[in-house]
Parts: C-alpha cells; sequence; structure tokens
C-alpha cells in the first residue's frame, strides 16, 4: 500500500515539533529541589541483590557502577555547588567492588577519590581504608592494595606507625618491589619528612597506570621541590643577614649583593615572594603549586 | 546421522535467509563504537570494560538466538502443517528433532566463532594503539587466548539453552516455552542459593526440597567464569573438564526427554 505524501509530511513535522519542544524545555529553569537535598540517586544499594540481579553479566554490571562511579567524581568535583556532596561515592564503589572482587583500579583509584580532601574528594580515609581493607580480602596477596593503604595512613591521618606497618606488610607479599621495605623502615624513623614522601610520590609516579594518577605524584614532587627552594632561599635570606646585620627589603637587594642572580621561581615557573619584615619566604598566592603541606596537610 | 545432518543443514540455511545472522553486525557495531567512546569514561579502563562487553555481548546475543529460535523449531513445522510432509518421509522423529538441534547448534557456533573473532581483533586494536607503560600494568596481554575458556563454557551454556527451549517446545506454546526456558535459565543462577537454603529455613522437608532442586535444576552460574578469565585469574583444566561433562551429559539428558516427549506427541 503506498504512504499517502500528507503522512510522511505529518511524520516529518510531529518529529521537528518533538525536537522544538525538548530543546525549549531545556532552556527553561528546572524545577529542582531545596537546597541541601541530595540528587544523586542509587536504587539498588545492596551488593548481595546487585550480584543476585546481575545473574552472569557480573563483570559488566561492575563497569557500569565503576563508569557511574568515574561519573559521580568528577561531576562533583568540577561541581561549583557549594553544598555538592560525594554521598553514593562509597555505595557505588562498594557495589562495584562487590560484583566485581578482582576490580583493582576501583580500589586503587576508589580510596584516592574518597581520601582527598573535601571539596576535591570525599574527604573520607576511613572508608578509603574499608575499601582496601574489602580489596586485600578477596586478593590477600596483592601488595599494591596494601601499599596503598599504607599510602592512606601515610598521607591522609599522619599515622606513621599504621603506614609502615602497611608498608611492611606489602613488602611481605609476593612480587613485591625491593623499595616498600626501606620506604617501611624510613617511615616508621623519620615519619613525614620529606625524604620519605618523596620516595613514595616517586614510586607511585613512576608505576602509576593512570595519567590524572602520575600528573597528581609529579604535582606533589613538585610541592616538595618548591619546599626545598624556599628552604635554599631562606638560608640565603639568613646569610644576609648575617653578612649586613639586616633583613633585606627586596629580591633586588639580594641580587645587588651578589647572593642570587634574579628573582627565584617556584617549579611551576612562579616567582617565590619574600617578606621583608620576617624574612620568610613562600610560594605567590598566584602559584598552582599551592596549598604546600603543611601541619593541616602533612607531608 | 544423515537424515540428522540434511535437517541441520536446512535449519542453518534458514536461519542465515531469516537474517538471524545480523546481529553479528550489531555486536561488532557495539564493540568498535564501545572501544572508542569509553575511554573517557572509565579512568583508564577500556580494555578490561570491552573484554567484559565482548563476552557478555557473546553470551547475551547467543541466549537471545538459543532461545528465540529454540522455540520455533518444532513449532513452525507444526504450524505450517508441515511436520506431516516432513514426517511422512523416511525419518524418524529422533532425527528429526535431533537434526534440529544440531542445526540450531551449528548457527549458534557459528555466531560465537565469528563474533570471538572480532571481539579479539578490536582487543588486538586496542593493544597497538596501547603505549608500552600503560600495557605494562595490564594483568594479562589484550588479546590473552585464556579468554577462550570462558568462550568455550559460554558455547556449552548456549547448547545446554537450546536444548532446553527444544525440550519446552516439543509439548508447549512458542510463548509459554520462551518464558518456561528464561525462567529455567534464571534459577539456574541461583543455584547456590538452594543448596544454601536450608540453613536459613527450620523446616527440614523445605530444606530437603530445596536440595533435590539444586541437584535436578541446570547450574548454569558453573558456565559462567567471565570474570576469571577477563583478570587472567587461573581456571583449573579440571574444573574446565568436570563442567564440560556436566554440560554435555545435561545435553544428552534434556535431548532424550524430548525426544521421548516428541516421539509420543500425537500430530492429528
Amino acid at each position: 500500500m503506498k504512504v499517502h505524501p500528507l503522512a510522511w509530511a505529518a511524520l516529518v513535522a510531529l518529529c521537528a515539533a518533538v525536537i522544538g519542544l525538548q530543546a525549549l524545555q531545556s532552556r527553561e529553569q528546572p524545577l529542582g529541589l531545596p537546597a541541601g537535598v541530595s540528587t544523586n540517586l542509587l536504587y539498588v544499594r545492596s551488593p548481595g541483590f546487585a550480584r543476585h540481579a546481575a545473574l552472569s553479566f557480573h563483570a559488566l554490571a561492575a563497569d557500569l557502577y565503576w563508569i557511574r562511579t568515574v561519573q559521580h567524581y568528577g561531576g562533583t568535583k568540577l561541581s561549583t555547588d557549594v553544598n555538592k556532596q560525594y554521598d553514593i561515592l562509597y555505595p557505588l564503589l562498594d557495589l562495584t567492588t562487590s560484583l566485581d572482587p578482582y576490580f583493582d583500579v576501583a580500589y586503587k583509584f576508589g580510596s584516592v577519590f574518597l581520601a582527598e580532601e573535601y571539596p576535591s574528594g570525599a574527604g573520607r580515609p576511613d572508608q578509603a581504608i574499608a575499601i582496601l581493607k574489602k580489596g586485600l580480602q578477596a586478593q590477600p596477596d596483592k601488595w599494591e592494595l596494601a601499599q596503598e593503604l599504607g599510602f592512606v595512613y601515610y598521607w591522609w591521618l599522619a599515622d606513621y606507625d599504621d603506614a609502615a606497618m602497611w608498608f611492611n606488610r606489602a613488602a611481605d607479599m609476593t612480587k613485591a618491589p625491593d623499595w616498600l621495605r626501606p620506604l617501611a623502615a624510613v617511615t616508621l624513623a623519620q615519619g613525614g619528612n620529606r625524604t620519605s614522601s618523596r620516595t613514595l610520590w616517586t614510586e607511585i609516579a613512576r608505576s602509576a597506570d593512570a595519567d590524572w594518577l602520575r600528573d597528581q605524584a609529579t604535582f606533589r614532587l613538585k610541592q616538595l621541590d618548591a619546599m626545598d627552594g624556599i628552604d635554599f632561599v631562606e638560608s640565603i635570606v639568613e646569610r644576609y643577614r648575617a653578612r649586613t646585620g639586616t633583613l633585606p627589603s627586596s629580591w633586588t637587594d639580594l641580587i645587588r649583593a651578589g647572593f642570587l642572580r634574579g628573582v627565584p621561581p617556584d617549579p611551576a615557573g612562579t616567582p617565590f615572594v619574600l617578606d621583608p619584615s620576617t624574612g620568610t619566604v613562600t610560594l605567590d598566592p598566584a602559584s598552582s603549586l599551592n596549598p604546600l603541606p603543611n601541619r593541616e596537610h602533612p607531608l | 546421522m544423515r537424515v540428522i545432518g540434511h535437517v541441520a543443514v536446512n535449519v542453518f540455511k534458514e536461519s542465515v535467509r531469516d537474517k538471524i545472522l545480523y546481529n553479528l553486525v550489531v555486536f561488532a557495531v557495539l564493540l568498535i563504537s564501545a572501544s572508542y567512546l569509553i575511554g573517557e569514561l572509565t579512568a583508564g579502563q577500556d580494555v578490561k570494560i570491552i573484554k567484559d562487553l565482548g563476552l557478555a555481548s557473546i553470551s547475551l546475543f547467543g541466549l537471545l538466538i538459543a532461545i528465540f529460535i529454540g522455540i520455533g523449531l518444532v513449532w513452525k513445522e507444526v504450524e505450517k502443517r508441515s511436520i506431516y510432509t516432513l514426517l511422512a518421509k523416511p525419518m524418524r522423529r529422533q532425527e528429526f528433532l535431533l537434526g534440529k538441534y544440531c542445526g540450531l547448534a551449528l548457527t549458534l557456533v557459528i555466531n560465537v566463532a565469528v563474533m570471538t573473532l572480532a571481539f579479539y581483533a578490536v582487543l588486538a586494536y586496542m593493544q597497538a594503539e596501547t603505549p608500552d607503560n600503560i600495557r605494562a600494568a595490564w594483568p594479562a596481554p589484550a588479546t590473552d587466548p585464556a579468554m577462550l575458556k570462558a568462550v568455550a563454557l559460554i558455547v556449552l551454556e548456549l547448547l545446554l539453552v537450546t536444548a532446553i527451549a527444544l525440550f519446552f517446545s516439543t509439548f508447549s506454546s512458542p510463548f509459554l516455552s520462551a518464558m518456561l526456558t528464561m525462567a529455567v535459565w534464571v534459577i539456574g543462577h541461583f543455584n547456590q542459593d538452594l543448596r544454601d537454603y536450608g540453613a536459613t529455613i527450620s523446616s527440614p522437608v523445605a530444606a530437603a526440597v530445596a536440595r533435590g532442586v539444586y541437584y535436578v535444576v541446570p547450574n548454569f552460574a558453573a558456565f559462567d567464569v567471565k570474570l576469571q578469565a577477563v583478570h587472567a585469574q587461573p581456571i583449573a583444566l579440571r574444573y574446565l573438564a568436570l563442567t564440560s561433562l556436566y554440560g554435555v551429559i545435561y545435553v544428552a539428558l534434556v535431548l532424550l526427554a524430548a525426544v521421548i516427549i516428541f516421539s509420543r506427541r500425537d500430530f492429528k
């Protein structure tokens, strides 16, 4: 049977109307929810139920939850909402790793997403530890997970005893690299110093299997270089004071006195800032290396 | 055997005529487009996800073909009344039924073989495109041949599903056959729960019934080693051999039951 030309025209017109209305609607203000109400929905929260419902497609279901984890973390991190919440991050990771207990990256990256300070991350090192311990239960000989556990204790909790204990446990596992044992010793003896931090971040940068993790390690190493740079320049300021009896009023004084050839830059290329009243050297507030580790953000 | 072969070849030709093999195009498009699209969404897990997606698709496409073609194998001949002509020929009923089964099994095996080739081709491309330092972190190469163990068990699972679909189609309508086959396949993934049921209930009779069902219902969960294959976890040869033997014996059992029912069926 031949289709009437009007039917084709009506089909095209209706299609155009649907698309047009959708475009119009997308310009409208969303109806929204009251402030503080999370819009993050997770229909399934029980790992047991998810495992049953996935039948023989556990790995694929885990991948879907992993993609959602990455989207949730990335979307929330980039969000400018002051009330942004990472409230479904841990349940998503729990589901992912329950469906696929060998999903190493979900444990490793997941712990980073969870431990990172709010608002860059969930600010929940306790949950990062929980997800990594879950990973170690599934794969008791996975040294990378034990090393990550040590890292969470070291970097986010400044608990050097537990950090050293986990580095040592990782070193005991098969295929563990040689550098773990010395790292455990340094952590125990001088926890929180730059040497142990540099060792840790250098190894993370070397072994990272994702660009963003390598970038983060490189960033941390630049921060450590900046701290070394600050110490060095402050020692020059001290030598100037010892020679002249006064603090330099600007970089120019140090250059004229022959202590420096020019204004010293931090490893990101932004010049350091000299405080003439105290002689302390800091990063420029515009430097991309801010904030440097300190008592609140240990090494 | 020759008669079975003739029927089987005809079933295969019919499936080609019915454009069943078009699913291969869908499979290829799905894998290739996914390999392009998911890289940005998965924090570097694209190869793992393509492996999961590929194996799951091989299993799912095969399952749909096994069920929806399997249930129509006998019914179509009855509906078109061509069964009278066929059975009037020098062909026994069991030869007709086994021929139908072997034809669909052939279709499925060819389907899975082509999908597997396409799967490995996409993975080989991804492997070639990945820098050495990223590849070094993989637990196994993208084209790890160990994944063929998972494919082999998928084929066995599909052969069992086909046998079950054919069994139901010998005495019930296509809709009911599809529902029953699907139900058996789903229940077959809950075998572990049936076995452990006794620990959660007080009635010893109910526990014994659940345990009985556990032994009778096909254990489809046993054929699923996709997760282990993707993560390069060891899959013991003994496990493969036992599961394969279980699958072959179960297929023989279901086909024998189907032959018995079909032999006694009155087409008047």
